[in-house]
């Protein structure tokens, strides 16, 4: 039954993500002494942007975020149905160079400046997410996810660091302030809409799509560090998410060098010290 | 059979080399590559029918006149580098090779008569792989240098046509490297590779101008000290255990022959590039693109993993192995992060060289199971991916008359099938499903279970990686306004390796387990009596992966289909020839520019190989000195 859990995934994700950004929308908006809009606002606006016209300025740009799609999809199907995490990190890695070059595609500023951005972001989070699978190898022995959620004791007892930094890069992964730099919900007056900004219609609804996928996806990454307790699991999953609107909507956005910086850093520093730890214990 | 070919392999290129040199304007270059490149893929593809299993093949070849004969070679060509270094003024190379020449020649005299070694040659899966990469790749790059050089010489009058001697150097290096991929005997081996230390130099200051000399010799210098550090393992070894036999020396106790092993090794790691000697290689930049691509990428650095590789069962789980594998990691990590400041392709291409070279020592070093088996599977994949960028890059060189990355904007209109060819070549090097990737994934396995520090190394160094590669890719989708298709005229010695690198990039990513069940497989069975298994599963996955990429080129067939083309968007003020111009402060028009990120305060060249300089200095002293306690 490997598969299902795949099966799931293509067909709920979707929805589970939608939601949890029109939650995320309502709770941002009461945060700020705003009603907001309702929870269904995300699939309102995804459908809507499924009728409008595709407007490009190269032909072939939209094929890389088809392509975005499809590999985000892909890394989620890897991961819920069980498979080797390294290979999953290397899928999303696959699908992120796909939303890069269709920025680089559409061969505008904000779009180009967005692409180069994303890049940037995509080097910051690596160390950790990787830092991440190696830490969970050497708790669980394995690197199938489907060995690693028997694991039969909470693997984040062992890896408080290694969480810690894989934590802090959820900003970027979510695209949340202080990390929204390579695009964001909101348009800003030097980014407009950073790596979008050339896409709209059935297009930008499939860029929308996809980052629900990738929701879902890394909060079953985060599901992981708590694989042996599914309730806690779960909370804890929402309670990271709940976490990233505070922090989005208590901070500015920061620059680039400091996102470099604090995101190596903390992996280094969290990370890297509590692999050692495990080595030295044995 | 199989020993006629391995010998006839040798010789063969000599030939070539030969008629090469002695051909003054009689036949096109052409005429004599060609055949040449038939006869030796042919015999190198012969390899194949050599027994993969069990152990390896030991091929006596005894003859009177070759040990006098390689001796005499020797000592002339010490005399003639001497004679350079002198007319240079270079003392460093000259004490060296004076000191390399007396050391060999009281060697010989002392100990040459009681030297026997049962086998001087042989052949197993491993040096299958080698050989194969010499002769298929190693021989395509030839083919590509006939085109090559007959542009080279369009666009620069400057330079003296030194066509024969070019040629003669480059199938002399092949035969080379067959022989040290070949070698038993230790001493034959340190022949070969001192020959293709004189081949390097020597092509590298083929130019003749001061640039290509000053950094010819700086190469040398290093690849000397190299050298001097194999002659002196030798010499220990033959103290230690009497024997200068490779198949000997891997089956005597592990202490008596670590200090030989760890000066063998050090040689490996000067030839290979990696800190605190990179720099030669960077220097090495100046040859003409063939020669980058063969001697300084897919073919002459690897005789320096090979060797470390086919080490490292001794240095497996020692103090030095630890040592090697640091080497190897801070290379890696240091190569990859100055890849990101550098806007010559070819200087890009040089780091990544060396950062990679890098991850093979370190897999060397490390010596478990997992880690050669992933280090045999890199030098495959860098050789082709690598070759093929390399050829690439050269050839774009001509025709845009720069090798800057910023300089390739629109690539994708102006040389479209070379765009092609360099994406293949650029996902080969850090993408999943290709081969690069497959391997890297490997090595952190094999990490993670020896020693999970050494996995920071290589999780930044890849991070890196990642974003170097990246915003090459991207800058040659870029078309940022209209381009004229630019790509006439390119000869087909070029195409025709071009083409052959770039199928080999994506089939060999699609049969990576059929290559590494057919060759690496075979060598670890013998050598640890255990392989690697990625798992069915994941090898499924892989291919779907590749299958999913394969319907890129097929969506192009649908392009602009459903879409409106506007122009981009410049904050409303668009104007001139297709809205791609903006209105300036001053009321004129302005056309966008598109630039990529260098962060030069961050990963700049100069401090990084700094750094760089002094940790590798710090593992080599300690490389050094461990041996001499």
């Amino acid at each position: 039954m490997w598969w299902l859990g795949g099966l799931l995934f293509i067909v709920l994700a979707p929805f589970v993500g939608g939601l949890l950004s029109g939650i995320d929308r309502k709770i941002t908006a009461r945060m700020q002494g705003r009603i907001g809009p309702p929870v269904w606002q995300a699939f309102y606006d995804v459908a809507k942007l499924l009728q409008k016209e595709n407007l490009v300025v190269r032909p072939t740009q939209k094929m890389y975020m088809d392509f975005f799609l499809v590999f985000t999809i892909f890394t989620g199907v890897l991961f819920f149905s069980g498979g080797d995490l390294l290979l999953v990190i290397f899928a999303l890695t696959m699908a992120g160079v796909f939303f890069v070059l269709g920025g680089y595609k559409a061969s505008s500023p904000y779009s180009f400046i967005g692409a180069q951005r994303e890049t940037l972001q995509m080097m910051s989070y690596e160390p950790a997410v990787l830092i991440a699978a190696v830490g969970i190898y050497m708790v669980t022995r394995s690197f199938q996810v489907a060995q690693i959620v028997h694991h039969p004791t909470l693997i984040i007892k062992d890896l408080p660091g290694v969480f810690f930094a894989f934590f802090f890069i959820l900003t970027i992964k979510f695209r949340k302030s202080p990390f929204d730099l390579s695009t964001s919900h909101h348009a800003h007056q030097e980014l407009v809409k950073g790596i979008t900004t050339e896409f709209s219609g059935r297009t930008l609804a499939k860029i929308e799509i996809a980052h629900w996928y990738e929701y879902v996806f890394i909060l079953g990454f985060v599901y992981l560090f708590f694989a042996s307790n599914p309730v806690l699991g779960v909370a804890m999953a929402l309670l990271a998410f709940f976490c990233e609107l505070v922090i989005d909507n208590i901070s500015a956005r920061v620059r680039w060098q400091w996102l470099l910086a604090a995101s190596w850093g903390v992996a280094f520093v969290a990370g890297g010290a509590n692999i050692l730890y495990l080595m030295l214990k044995g | 059979m199989i020993p006629s070919l391995v010998i006839f392999l040798i010789l063969a290129p000599l030939v070539v080399a030969l008629l090469a040199f002695l051909n003054r304007k009689v036949v096109p270059f052409a005429g004599i590559v060609y055949p040449a490149a038939v006869v030796l893929i042919g015999a190198s593809l012969g390899l194949l029918k050599a027994p993969m299993g069990g152990q390896p093949l030991m091929i006596p070849a005894h003859a009177e006149w070759v040990e006098p004969a390689m001796l005499i070679a020797e000592v002339g060509l010490s005399a003639y580098l001497l004679l350079l270094a002198f007319k240079q003024k270079d003392w460093m190379v000259g004490a060296l090779v004076a000191v390399q020449a007396a050391l060999l020649l009281a060697f010989h005299f002392k100990a040459g008569d009681k030297i026997h070694a049962e086998a001087n040659l042989f052949i197993d899966p491993f040096s299958v792989v080698m050989g194969l990469i010499i002769g298929v790749i190693g021989t395509l790059i030839a083919v590509y240098a006939v085109g090559y050089m007959e542009d080279f010489y369009h666009h620069h009058h400057e330079f003296q046509d030194e066509r024969p001697l070019f040629f003669a150097l480059i199938f002399l290096f092949l035969s080379a490297m067959f022989g040290v991929c070949f070698s038993n005997n230790l001493l034959w081996l340190f022949f070969f590779w001192e020959i293709t230390t004189a081949c390097s130099f020597l092509l590298i200051r083929y130019k003749r101008d001061t640039q290509s000399t000053a950094n010819a010799f700086w190469a040398l210098r290093w690849n000397l000290l190299g050298g001097l550090g194999f002659l002196l393992g030798i010499i220990f070894l033959y103290k230690g255990v009497h024997t200068v036999e490779m198949n000997r020396l891997l089956m005597a106790p592990k202490m008596l022959v670590l200090l030989p092993v760890a000066l063998i090794s050090f040689a490996g790691i000067t030839k290979s590039a990696q800190l605190p000697f990179s720099s030669w290689l960077v220097g090495a930049m100046v040859a003409p693109t063939p020669v980058s691509a063969l001697l300084h990428s897919s073919t002459m650095v690897k005789a320096g993993v090979y060797i470390v590789l086919r080490f490292a069962s001794v240095l497996a789980g020692t103090s030095f192995g630890l040592v090697v594998a640091l080497v190897g990691a801070v290379t890696f990590l240091i190569g990859s992060f100055i890849c990101i400041s550098q806007n010559d392709a070819k200087k890009v291409l040089a780091y990544s060289t060396i950062a990679n070279l890098g991850l093979i020592i370190m897999c060397a070093g490390v010596g478990t199971y997992e880690a050669v088996w992933a280090g045999i599977l890199l030098i495959i994949f860098h050789a082709i991916s690598k070759g093929l960028l390399f050829l690439c890059v050269g050839t774009i060189e001509h025709k845009l008359h720069s090798r800057l990355i910023e300089d390739m904007t629109g690539l994708a209109h102006r040389m479209p099938k070379m765009a092609v060819m360099v994406q293949i070549g650029i996902a080969g090097m850090f993408l999943a499903p290709f081969g690069m990737l497959i391997s890297k994934w490997a090595v952190l396995r094999a990490i993670v279970d020896y020693n999970p520090f050494l996995a920071i190394f290589l999780i930044y160094g890849s991070a890196a990686t990642l974003f170097f590669w990246v915003k090459w890719l991207g800058k040659l989708l870029i078309i940022d306004r209209e381009y004229k298709n630019i790509e006439d005229g390119i000869s087909q010695d070029q195409w025709i390796p071009l083409g052959i690198l770039a199928g080999l990039t994506v089939l060999i990513c699609a049969g990576f387990s059929w290559v590494a069940k057919m060759f690496i497989e075979p060598y670890m069975m013998v050598v640890y009596g255990t392989s690697v298994n990625l798992g069915v599963g994941n090898i499924i996955i892989m291919g779907i992966m590749l299958g999913l990429i394969a319907l890129f080129p097929m969506a192009l067939l649908n392009r602009g289909k459903g879409v409106r083309v506007v122009p981009p968007y410049l904050a409303g003020a668009n104007q001139g020839e297709g809205g791609r111009e903006f209105r300036n402060a001053l009321d004129g028009s302005q056309a966008m520019e598109l630039k990529n990120y260098y962060l030069q305060d961050y990963f700049g060249e100069d401090k990084l190989m700094r750094l760089g300089v002094i940790l590798g200095s710090c593992l080599v002293v300690a490389l050094v000195l461990m041996g001499g306690i």
